[in-house]
């Protein structure tokens, strides 16, 4: 029954539903809807999203940046060092809320609305996740002008630019699956607020995000060598201000993001399945 | 030809026995009330049966298919209204309706037309540009059965549809969900209020503890509590012990209640209208002067009790028995009195 005729007072209204792989899209693209025109009605959300970062960024800068800038290599300022690695724990951490998302349209009965209707199954997963991804690349780009009034330049040309943001939503993206599975688990908007981000301030702060990773202690520096969050930065960084990324640091961030995706989008989806 | 069939739905959850072997049917153009207290294993029946839940085992069909392996085409057929309003608060009543019209398939001037419709019979025209997080539980719930009926549904299942909600939105959701009836849509209710299933059902099934423990219309689950009950107001409490006295002879003396402060006796007669009468006509002769006497049939929930051995849960703040005149029984405070005065009235 994929096609439903009106009875004689609207036949106006005879309709059919998109199959397969379309329907994907259809359903996703609807949902994906749902969530974005939502944006602009919690001003409050957006605007607690965009402070977060900025705070970082004028606190990092004038209150850490003087004693930070002088271990970092001559003739690298540290506003240039931090606005890529801030980029990235802005987006992380804006990934969280995918999982606080999830968790609300779940104990709201939002899921099960959608789970009732003959539509993609998917349509849930994928319209958070895309309008989450749409959600952080407007934080990226706030982050660039931020960056741009406390000395920040793209030296590499706007292309590199755009290709560091392209970067860092990407793997927002492959966190996004994580946050997904977590706010499915934890079903309560609230725990999911705090499950969804207490482990984010060892897994950015760790990293080489705020200082290099050389003035850390010895012990702590191959965790933070090989964090994707480091590894992700530095590439951002490199897409910055040389423009083009030095040679091998590009596969390992495209391997986090699809391993990432790899595990836990089949996970979140197959929780999904079963909630 | 049944258009909804359950046979045997078992599901544990944990420790929890939530179907314990549940089986129903319900005929096309009808409205089934499932009536159980809370923790029955209502929403766990219609959760099976709208393809959110798998069954450890059982089977039911919708419209014929099996809910679990034929789950899309069910889906085809069916709306459902859950407890908690399922539309998005932040979008506006016409959205929540447009966008369930856009996944169903239908090209954006149809869904807006058909939102239009649907805002325009439930009420809520000039609230459709309103976020529904401004809107008050009648409206929520009221948008959340528009935004179940868009696809047209066949079967409609409702879930608990007026708990929580005064008494004035409640006799709005029932006067929508009979105009409902009138379309033909096949409904399956649940309810823990036992009048909403006596003003809205067919057929009634009641369930405790996951299984099926009754059956039948509204009159024949009221029929098997014992019938019909006398009760006789008379003008003076002095005249209580006489009219005792009086109707002693005709015989189940034993069954009488007596309430002295009210002056009232209350003589259950089975289906024997006659003898009621007759001991109408006892109480005059003897010269008892009488205010008035009525011939009562039991409520829903003394059916409850006497099926389950307590009463029915979670009615705590149903006054609508009382603004339409019928007696509460629930435990609501005049409710709970006299159902706690009947049991503790001297039984003679």
């Amino acid at each position: 029954m994929t096609t439903t005729t009106g009875t004689a007072a609207d036949t106006t209204l005879e309709y059919r539903r998109p199959r397969g792989i379309v329907a994907m899209f259809h359903d996703g693209a609807i949902a994906t809807w749902r969530n974005l025109v939502q944006l602009p009605r919690t001003p409050e959300l957006v605007l607690f999203t965009l402070i977060q970062p900025v705070m970082f960024v004028l606190l990092f800068t004038y209150v850490f940046g003087g004693s930070i800038g002088q271990s970092l290599p001559p003739g690298l300022s540290y506003a240039q060092f931090l606005i890529p690695g801030i980029m990235v724990q802005t987006i992380v951490f804006g990934t969280s809320q995918t999982s606080v998302g999830l968790a609300d349209d779940l104990q709201k009965g939002l899921v099960d609305r959608f789970r009732s209707l003959p539509i993609a199954r998917s349509a849930v997963l994928t319209g958070r996740i895309a309008a989450d991804t749409v959600r952080l690349s407007m934080v990226a780009v706030v982050l660039v002008l931020v960056g741009y009034a406390v000395g920040f330049r793209f030296e590499g040309g706007w292309f590199w630019g755009v290709a560091m943001i392209v970067g860092a939503v990407a793997f927002g993206f492959a966190m996004s699956w994580i946050m997904a599975l977590i706010g499915l688990s934890v079903r309560d908007p609230e725990t999911a607020s705090t499950a969804g981000f207490v482990w984010l301030f060892p897994l950015t702060f760790v990293s080489s995000v705020f200082v290099p990773v050389y003035s850390m202690p010895g012990w702590l520096q191959p965790i933070a060598r090989n964090n994707p969050v480091t590894l992700t930065a530095n590439l951002l960084r490199e897409l910055a201000i040389i423009g083009r990324p030095a040679g091998g640091t590009v596969l390992p961030v495209v391997l986090w993001i699809a391993g990432i995706t790899a595990v836990f989008g089949p996970l979140a989806v197959s929780k999904y399945r079963r909630v | 030809m049944p258009i909804i069939e359950v046979e045997d739905l078992h599901k544990r959850f944990g420790q929890t026995q939530a179907l314990a072997g549940v089986s129903l049917s319900v005929e096309p153009g009808t409205v089934l009330g499932l009536l159980g207290p809370n923790g029955a294993g209502k929403t766990t029946t219609v959760r099976v049966l709208a393809t959110l839940l798998k069954p450890d085992s059982g089977r039911a069909t919708v419209a014929g298919y099996d809910v679990v392996t034929q789950a899309d085409e069910v889906r085809t057929v069916i709306g459902l209204t859950g407890q908690y309003a399922a539309v998005d608060e932040k979008l506006t009543g016409h959205e929540n309706l447009w966008m369930v019209g856009r996944l169903l398939g239908m090209n954006k001037a149809q869904a807006h037309q058909r939102a239009d419709e649907l805002l325009e019979r439930f009420r809520l025209s000039d609230a459709g540009d309103r976020q529904v997080r401004t809107y008050s539980g009648g409206m929520r719930r009221r948008v959340d059965l528009a935004v179940s009926l868009v696809g047209r549904p066949s079967v409609l299942f409702l879930d608990e549809p007026t708990t929580g909600l005064d008494p004035v939105s409640r006799f709005e959701m029932w006067d929508v969900t009979r105009e409902l009836l009138a379309d033909g849509t096949t409904v399956l209710l649940t309810t823990q209020y036992l009048e909403e299933a006596d003003e809205l059902a067919d057929r009634i099934v009641v369930i405790d503890k996951g299984a099926v423990i009754a059956e039948g219309t509204a009159d024949e689950l009221k029929d098997r509590t014992g019938g019909r009950t006398l009760e006789v107001t008379l003008r003076h409490a002095a005249d209580v012990d006489a009219a005792l006295a009086a109707i002693a002879p005709s015989g189940g003396a034993d069954a009488v209640r007596v309430d002295r402060d009210l002056h009232q006796l209350s003589v259950p007669v089975e289906q024997d209208t006659a003898r009621a009468a007759g001991i109408v006509a006892q109480l005059t002769d003897a010269g008892i002067e009488i205010d008035d006497f009525s011939l009562q049939r039991p409520s829903l929930d003394d059916v409850f009790v006497a099926l389950t051995g307590h009463a029915a849960d979670g009615d705590a703040d149903i006054d609508v028995d009382r603004s339409t005149g019928r007696r509460s029984r629930g435990p609501l405070p005049g409710g709970t009195d006299e159902l706690l005065d009947t049991e503790d009235r001297p039984q003679r």
